[in-house]
C-alpha cells in the first residue's frame, strides 16, 4: 500500500447501484482514479470487506463516498464505521444527500411495506407469514439480518457529512471534476457544500425556447406530441427544472423528457417540493377556483412529482401516521 | 387542561391584517389560538413557509388574502388562489386532515368574517387534536 496515494472507499447503502456505475462511467478517467487512489471498498468493482474496513486506523481514509439512503441498521452502521475511518466524507448521489427514490417509500409504514411486500402481493403464495425478523431462533442458535427502519433516511440524519454530490446519478462529467479537483490537493470548498453542481437553477441551462408560461392542461409526457424546442412547462408538461440545481448537463429535457429534480434544491432552498409546486401551480391560466380545480386535476401524484428525490429532506419528511 | 391548538395566520398587509386589525378596535371577541404573521400580499406566502410551520408545530395554518377582484397588487390573491389547491392536494397525500391548512378571502372591512374564521378553525382543531408531525419528527431522531 502506497501511502502517498489518496485512501479512498466508496459504499452503496440504500441505493440501486447507479452511483457505483457512475463512477465507472468515468470511462478511461477510472485508470487515473486508480493510478492516484488505494480503493479500499467499492461493492460494484471491488471486493472490500467490512472487516478490512474496521481493521483501519481511525481517520485513515482520505475520502469516503457513500452513495444510497439509510433503510436498515445495516446501512446505518456502514455510515459510522466510514465516518469514523474517513477525514472526508462525502454524501454521493440523490439517495445520500436528499433521500433519493427510496425515500418515497416515507408515504407508507413499514407494516404497509412489509404486508405488500411479503403478505399480499399476487406474487406470494396465499397465507404466506413470512416477514422478515431481526432475529429468528433456529436448531443451533439466532439468527440475525439488519432491522428494517421504520423510514428512510438521508445520509446526514445519521451521520456528520462534509460534501454532497448532487445527481441521480452524479454526471460523470461532475464525479470527475470532483475527484479530480480532491487528487490535486487543492484546498477543498467549505464543509457542507453542495459540490459538482451549479449555483443555478435548471432553466438557465436549458436551450429549450422560454416565453409566456400559461397553460390551460396539463399533459403527462406520453399524451402529447411536444415541440422539442419549446419549453416543456409551457407544453403543460410538469417540468421540476425551474426549481432544481443545474450542474445535470440537462440531460433529462435534452432527451425530451421533463426535468425531475434529481439535484436537489437550488442554494438556500428549503423544501424543493414547495418550490415545485410553487412553480407549477403559478403557470395555470385561469382566475376561477372551479376551472382552476380541473386543471391541476390533471396533474397524477403531486408527492411524487414534488418530492421524486427530496421526501427524506424535505421538511415534513414522511406522512403523517 | 385541555388540548389548545397553536394556529399561525399569515395575513396580507392590505385587506386581512386590517380586517384583523378592525376585529381588535372594534371589540369583537375571538379566540386567541391564533398567532398572526403579516406578509404584503397572499401571494406570497410560499408553499414553504405552511409546511415549516407544520413541520415547527404548528396544529393549523390559516392564509387570509384580499377577496378576488380586490388585490392591492392586481393580481396577487389569484397566485394564491392558484398554489393552494396544488398544496392541499400534496399535503393530503401526507396524510395532513383537510382543517389544518385553510385559505380564507377576508377584506379590510370583515372584522366579523375574521373573527368568525379564526373561532371556527380554532373549534374544528381543537376537535380534531394536536398535529402529529413534529411529535413524529423528533421521534424519528431517537427511535429508527
Amino acid at each position: 500500500m502506497d501511502k502517498k496515494k489518496l485512501q479512498i472507499a466508496l459504499y452503496w447503502g440504500a441505493a440501486c447501484g447507479g452511483c457505483d456505475v457512475s463512477v465507472l462511467d468515468t470511462n478511461e478517467f477510472i485508470l487515473d482514479i486508480a493510478a492516484a487512489c488505494d480503493i479500499h471498498m467499492w461493492p460494484i468493482a471491488h471486493d472490500g470487506k467490512y472487516k478490512d474496513i474496521e481493521a483501519l486506523e481511525d481517520g485513515f481514509l482520505d475520502l469516503a463516498m457513500y452513495n444510497g439512503a439509510v433503510r436498515n441498521s445495516e446501512n446505518e452502521h456502514i455510515a459510522h464505521l466510514l465516518r469514523k475511518k474517513s477525514k472526508v466524507m462525502v454524501a454521493y448521489g440523490s439517495c445520500a444527500h436528499i433521500g433519493g427514490i427510496p425515500g418515497l417509500a416515507n408515504t407508507f409504514t413499514r407494516e404497509e411495506i412489509f404486508e405488500s411486500a411479503y403478505l399480499k402481493n399476487p406474487s406470494i403464495q396465499e397465507g404466506n407469514k413470512t416477514v422478515p425478523q431481526p432475529q429468528t431462533e433456529v436448531d443451533g442458535g439466532e439468527l440475525t439480518i439488519p432491522a428494517f427502519y421504520k423510514r428512510v433516511y438521508k445520509l446526514d440524519d445519521v451521520v456528520d457529512v462534509d460534501y454532497y454530490i448532487p445527481g441521480c446519478p452524479p454526471a460523470p462529467e461532475q464525479c470527475k471534476a470532483v475527484l479530480s479537483l480532491i487528487v490535486s490537493g487543492q484546498p477543498l470548498p467549505p464543509k457542507g457544500s453542495v459540490v459538482g453542481a451549479s449555483e443555478r437553477a435548471l432553466c438557465e441551462d436549458c436551450q429549450r425556447k422560454k416565453d409566456e408560461k400559461m397553460i390551460k392542461q396539463f399533459f403527462r409526457p406520453w399524451q402529447i406530441i411536444q415541440d422539442p424546442e419549446k419549453c416543456l412547462l409551457e407544453q403543460g408538461i410538469v417540468c421540476a427544472g425551474s426549481a432544481t440545481r443545474s450542474g445535470c448537463g440537462v440531460r433529462c429535457p435534452d432527451s425530451n423528457m421533463p426535468c425531475r429534480g434529481c439535484y436537489g434544491p437550488m442554494p438556500n432552498v428549503v423544501d424543493q417540493g414547495a418550490k415545485i409546486i410553487s412553480s407549477v401551480s403559478s403557470i395555470i391560466d385561469s382566475q376561477d377556483p372551479e376551472e382552476i380545480d380541473k386543471i391541476l386535476s390533471g396533474i397524477h401524484d403531486i408527492t411524487g412529482y414534488a418530492y421524486r428525490f427530496g421526501m427524506a429532506g424535505s421538511l415534513l419528511q414522511r406522512s403523517v401516521r | 387542561m385541555g388540548f389548545e391548538p397553536r394556529i399561525v395566520g399569515f395575513l396580507c398587509n392590505w385587506c386581512s391584517y386590517t380586517g384583523a386589525d378592525l376585529a381588535g378596535t372594534s371589540r369583537i371577541k375571538y379566540q386567541p389560538n391564533v398567532s398572526i404573521i403579516r406578509v404584503m400580499c397572499s401571494a406570497r406566502i410560499d408553499p414553504t413557509f405552511v409546511l415549516k410551520a407544520l413541520s415547527m408545530g404548528a396544529d393549523g395554518v390559516v392564509i387570509c388574502g384580499c377577496h378576488p377582484v380586490d388585490c392591492h397588487y392586481i393580481s396577487g390573491n389569484y397566485k394564491a388562489m392558484r398554489r393552494f389547491p396544488l398544496l392541499k392536494k400534496l399535503l393530503k397525500e401526507f396524510g395532513v386532515e383537510d382543517e389544518r391548512v385553510r385559505l380564507e378571502w377576508v377584506s379590510a372591512s370583515e372584522g366579523q368574517r375574521f373573527s368568525e374564521v379564526i373561532n371556527d378553525m380554532t373549534d374544528k382543531i381543537r376537535a380534531l387534536g394536536p398535529s402529529k408531525i413534529r411529535v413524529q419528527l423528533d421521534a424519528d431522531k431517537v427511535e429508527r
